[in-house]
């Protein structure tokens, strides 16, 4: 998400290709030291959608489809 | 009528000088400088909408079907909570269900389920670091997914990143007890609807997000 313009694709491939992966992983890495926050949207109990806060590549789901990057939060006024 | 027309001529020349001089001193010294003249940004009115088209499908795709639905009809998220004993700032809910109402750039509010009671205003921005001068804020639906996403995901994160307040300091409480009126009468419509029994409009239509 990107403030002004909504949904941006940064990278996209298939992490069972190794160079893929890397190039994933070397985004998802620019991403989180830029500031930002990761989360996978998952179904979770009962068949309700939350989300999984990723800090580490290692934490997305092997099945996810997508990571979501956002503005950090901090309190506001 | 020579020097008439002349002494006019004059008069007028002096009038606008004030208005013509500056714009020829300004095309001299960038004619001396060999400069271009710098592009302007144009406006562009569809930008905003562009995104928040966008950030609404984005929305929609992680949030289940009723939850979109409500957003769509209501204009806000509900998002129950999963503290035993609430949010660490209440004071306590002694095990009684609460949940938040997420509303697009407004305070996330969190409130008893069954009594309504309405319990603190935790105010959040997702600023863009990127741009510490200054910078567009997120869309209105990502800014609700922003939230929906970082409360299901590590609520005590979340809350404790933002300025809690009491309510009422920027959310109107009556009219956040209008909306938990909505809600419960949508909730009644769509049970009705799903169960077939309706006859009636879709919830969707009961009002406007």
């Amino acid at each position: 998400m990107k403030p002004g313009h909504g949904e941006v694709l940064i990278a996209e491939g298939d992490v069972e290709r190794a160079e893929d992966e890397q190039r994933l992983i070397e985004e998802f890495r620019r991403q989180l030291d830029a500031g930002l926050w990761a989360a996978v949207p998952v179904s979770g109990r009962h068949g309700r959608r939350e989300s999984i806060m990723v800090r580490t590549f290692e934490d997305i789901p092997w099945d996810a489809d997508r990571v979501i990057f956002f503005p950090r939060a901090a309190g506001g006024r | 009528m020579l020097l008439a027309l002349a002494a006019t001529a004059l008069v007028a020349l002096a009038l606008v000088s004030d208005l013509i001089v500056p714009r020829i001193d300004d095309l001299w010294s960038r004619f001396k400088a060999h400069r271009q003249r710098t592009p302007t940004w144009s406006y562009d009115p569809g930008r905003e909408r562009r995104a928040e088209s966008r950030a609404r499908a984005l929305l929609r795709s992680c949030v289940n079907e009723e939850e979109w639905a409500m957003y769509r009809d209501l204009g806000f998220l509900r998002v129950w909570g999963t503290l035993a004993d609430g949010p660490d700032d209440v004071g306590g809910t002694g095990g009684a269900p609460y949940a938040y109402l997420i509303y697009p750039h407004r305070p996330i509010l969190a409130y008893l389920a069954q009594t309504h009671r309405l319990l603190n205003e935790y105010c959040v921005t997702f600023p863009d670091e990127t741009r510490p001068y200054g910078s567009a804020r997120l869309p209105d639906s990502d800014d609700v997914l922003a939230k929906w996403m970082a409360l299901t995901g590590d609520e005590r994160r979340m809350i404790s990143a933002a300025n809690m307040h009491l309510p009422g300091r920027q959310l109107d409480p009556a009219q956040v007890r209008r909306d938990l009126w909505r809600l419960s009468q949508w909730e009644r419509a769509r049970m009705r609807h799903l169960a077939g029994d309706d006859g009636s409009a879709s919830p969707d239509r009961q009002s406007a997000a």
